[in-house]
C-alpha cells in the first residue's frame, strides 16, 4: 500500500509540474491573442496557424538548409512576425469598420488558406525537427529540457512584452489607443501604425511559441487545430484582452488538461477543460477576473 | 406573388423529376450531397442571419451523425428513432450551451468563441471514446439485414435524392415561416440593439433561444441524413471547427440573408471541390480550402451580402427604378 502511493504521488507531482510547463507555453499563446485582441478589437482565428507557419519555418531551415536553431529561431519569429503584419494589412484593415463577427470570420478564411497551403506545399506528413534534448531528472520524475526551456522562453517574453507595454512610447502608445481608439487620433498618435506594431508583436509572439513547440512536437498541416482552440478559450475565459486573466486561465486549463490525462486519455483531459469552460461561462461570463458592472 | 408562385411549383416539379429522368448515379451522387449541405447551410444561417454567428455547428451536425449511427450499431435501434433522439440530444446541448450565453449576454466575438468550444468538446470526445465511435479512423453503420426502409439504408440513389429533396425543401419552408413571423421582427431588433429591444417588450432571451435550439435541431438532422446517406462518418467530415466554418463560408458566399442563398453557397463549393479533385485527382488535395479561404477573405470584404444578396440586391434595385 505504501508503495503505491508513493508511485501514485510522483506520477501526480509530475504531472502537475508538467501542467505548469505546459500553462507557461499557453500563457504566451494567450498573450499575443490578447494583445491583438485588446488592441484592434479583433480575434484572429488563424492565430494557430501562424504558429503551425512558424514550426515549418523552423523544420526546413534546421533539417532541410542545417542552419542552428539559435540562428533559425530569430529568423522565423521575424517571420511570423511579417506575417501578422501582413494579415492585419491585407484583412482586417479593409474590414475595421465592418462589424466585428466578419473580421473573425475573415480571418477564418486565412485559416483555410494557410493550412490548405502547408497541405499542397508540404503534404500532409508529420515531421519532426530531430533535435533530441536531454531529459531531465529529479528523484524518478522526468521532465524534457524542451519543456522546461519553453517554459522559461514564455515567461522572458511575457515580461519583456510587458517592459515594452509599460517603458517605451510605442507601448504606452499601444494602451492608449486601447483604451479610446477616437481620441488617440487627435492627440497625434497614428492608429494605423500602432495597429501594425501591434499585428507584428503579435506575429512575433507566435513565431517564438512555434519555436518552442517544434522541440516538443511534429508539424503538420493541422497542427494548429490541437492547441488554437484551446488558446481562445484560455481568452475569453481570462476575459479578452485581460492578460493576467489569461495568464491564470493559461495555467488552469494546462493543469486540467495535464492532470486529466494522467487519469484517462490525453483528448479527455481536453473534454474536461472544455468542459470546465463552459461551466464557467454560467459562473463568470465576462472572464475571470471581470469587475462586475 | 402569383408568379413567383406558379415558378415556385414549376421548379418543384423538374426538380421532383429529375430522378425518373436522368439516373446517372454520379450526378445523383452530386445532387443528393449538394442538397444535404444546402439544408445544413440553411440551418446554420437560420441563426446567422440574425447575428448569432455560430462556430459550434459542427458539433451538432457530428451529434446527429454519431448519435444516430452509434444507437443503430450498439443498441439495434433504427434511424426512424434514432434521428429524433439525436435531435434531443442536440437540441438539449444546443439549450444547456446557448442559455447561459444569451442570460449573460455573451455576443459577438465572445458567442463565436464560446460556441467554437462546443464544437472542439464534440470532436474531442468522438475521438476520445473511440472504442465505441471508432476516433479519427471513422465510423460505419452496419448494413442492415432485415428490411432496408426499417432501418434508412438504400443503395439506390434515386430515393436518396427524394429524401434530400424532401428535407431541403422542409429547410426552405421553415425559414420562410420564420421569415414571415413576429420572430423574425424580433430578432432583428435584437441584433441591431439588444437593450432597444428589450425596453421594447421583446425577451431576448427566448427569442435568441427558439432559433437557436431551431437551427440545430436542422443541422443535426442534416447530420443524421448525411450518416445514413454516406454510410461512413469521420470526426473530421461531420464535426469540429473545420466543419463549422465551411458552413460559415458556404452561407456567406451564397448570402446568408436570402433564402436560397445557403443553397447557392452549397452549389458552388461542393461543384468546385469536385471539379478539383475530377481535374487534379490526389494532386489536388488541399487546393479546394485554398480556393475557400481566399475567397472567404475576398467575400467578407468586397461582397459581404454574397452572390446571390448581391444579385437579388442590384435587380431589385433595377425593378424599383423603372
Amino acid at each position: 500500500m505504501q508503495d503505491f502511493l508513493d508511485i501514485f504521488d510522483i506520477y501526480l507531482l509530475e504531472a502537475v509540474i508538467n501542467g505548469i510547463l505546459l500553462g507557461g507555453l499557453l500563457a504566451l499563446l494567450a498573450v499575443g491573442l490578447n494583445l491583438i485582441f485588446g488592441v484592434i478589437d479583433v480575434t484572429w482565428i488563424c492565430y494557430a496557424e501562424l504558429v503551425m507557419v512558424g514550426m515549418y519555418g523552423m523544420y526546413y531551415l534546421v533539417s532541410a538548409f542545417h542552419v542552428s536553431y539559435w540562428l533559425a529561431a530569430p529568423l522565423c519569429i521575424l517571420l511570423v512576425a511579417g506575417m501578422g503584419a501582413l494579415l492585419h494589412v491585407l484583412v482586417i484593415q479593409p474590414l475595421l469598420s465592418a462589424p466585428p463577427i466578419n473580421q473573425l470570420l475573415a480571418t477564418g478564411g486565412v485559416l483555410f488558406f494557410l493550412q490548405s497551403l502547408a497541405t499542397v506545399l508540404f503534404g500532409i506528413d508529420f515531421r519532426n525537427i530531430g533535435i533530441q534534448l536531454p531529459v531531465l531528472a529529479v528523484g524518478e520524475m522526468h521532465f524534457s529540457y524542451a519543456r522546461l526551456l519553453a517554459f522559461g522562453a514564455a515567461l522572458v517574453a511575457m515580461v519583456a512584452v510587458y517592459v515594452f507595454m509599460t517603458r517605451t512610447y510605442t507601448g504606452t502608445a499601444i494602451r492608449a489607443i486601447a483604451q479610446d481608439r477616437q481620441i488617440m487620433a487627435l492627440m497625434g498618435v497614428d492608429a494605423r501604425r500602432i495597429y501594425i506594431v501591434t499585428s507584428a508583436l503579435g506575429g512575433a509572439l507566435a513565431g517564438l511559441a512555434s519555436c518552442l513547440l517544434v522541440l516538443q512536437y511534429d508539424v503538420h498541416p493541422f497542427v494548429g487545430l490541437s492547441f488554437g482552440p484551446i488558446t481562445f478559450l484560455i481568452c475569453v475565459l481570462g476575459g479578452l484582452g485581460n492578460f493576467v486573466g489569461g495568464f491564470v486561465a493559461a495555467f488552469l486549463f494546462a493543469e486540467i488538461i495535464s492532470l486529466g490525462g494522467l487519469f484517462a486519455d490525453l483528448e479527455w483531459g481536453y473534454v474536461l477543460a472544455f468542459g470546465f469552460f463552459i461551466l464557467m461561462m454560467f459562473v463568470r461570463p465576462a472572464g475571470l477576473l471581470a469587475r462586475r458592472s | 406573388m402569383n408568379g413567383r408562385r406558379l415558378a415556385a411549383a414549376a421548379a418543384a416539379v423538374v426538380l421532383i423529376a429529375v430522378p425518373f429522368v436522368h439516373r446517372d448515379p454520379y450526378h445523383l451522387h452530386i445532387l443528393v450531397l449538394i442538397l444535404i449541405w444546402s439544408f445544413a447551410y440553411t440551418s446554420w444561417s437560420m441563426m446567422g442571419r440574425f447575428g448569432l454567428t455560430s462556430l459550434g455547428h459542427g458539433g451538432f451536425m457530428g451529434i446527429g451523425a454519431y448519435v444516430t449511427a452509434l444507437l443503430w450499431n450498439h443498441l439495434g435501434i433504427s434511424p426512424w428513432i434514432g434521428i429524433p433522439a439525436s435531435l434531443v440530444c442536440a437540441g438539449l446541448l444546443a439549450l444547456v450551451v446557448a442559455y447561459p450565453c444569451f442570460r449573460f449576454r455573451i455576443t459577438g466575438h465572445y458567442f463565436a468563441l464560446v460556441t467554437l468550444a462546443l464544437s472542439g468538446i464534440v470532436l474531442q470526445i468522438i475521438i476520445a471514446s473511440r472504442d465505441y465511435t471508432g476516433g479519427s479512423l471513422g465510423y460505419t453503420p452496419d448494413r442492415a439485414t432485415g428490411s432496408a426502409l426499417a432501418a434508412l439504408q438504400f443503395d439506390d440513389k434515386a430515393t436518396w435524392y427524394l429524401i434530400a429533396l424532401g428535407v431541403w425543401a422542409a429547410g426552405l419552408l421553415i425559414w420562410q415561416v420564420v421569415d414571415r413571423s413576429m420572430a423574425r421582427q424580433a430578432l432583428e431588433a435584437i441584433s441591431e440593439d439588444e437593450d432597444a429591444a428589450a425596453a421594447a417588450g421583446i425577451n431576448v432571451t427566448a427569442e435568441k433561444l427558439k432559433i437557436t435550439v431551431l437551427s440545430a435541431l436542422m443541422t443535426a438532422l442534416a447530420g443524421g441524413i448525411y450518416c445514413q446517406y454516406q454510410m461512413f462518418i469521420t470526426p473530421d467530415t461531420v464535426s469540429g471547427i473545420s466543419v463549422s466554418l465551411q458552413m460559415v463560408f458556404a452561407a456567406v458566399v451564397g448570402g446568408l440573408y436570402v433564402t436560397l442563398g445557403p443553397t447557392v453557397g452549397a452549389v458552388i463549393t461542393i461543384l468546385m471541390a469536385e471539379a478539383l479533385r475530377i481535374g487534379f485527382g490526389t494532386k489536388g488535395v488541399g487546393w479546394d480550402n485554398l480556393i475557400y479561404g481566399v475567397l472567404l477573405v475576398v467575400f467578407i470584404i468586397f461582397l459581404p451580402k454574397g452572390i446571390l444578396g448581391s444579385a437579388l440586391e442590384r435587380v431589385r434595385a433595377r425593378l424599383s427604378a423603372r
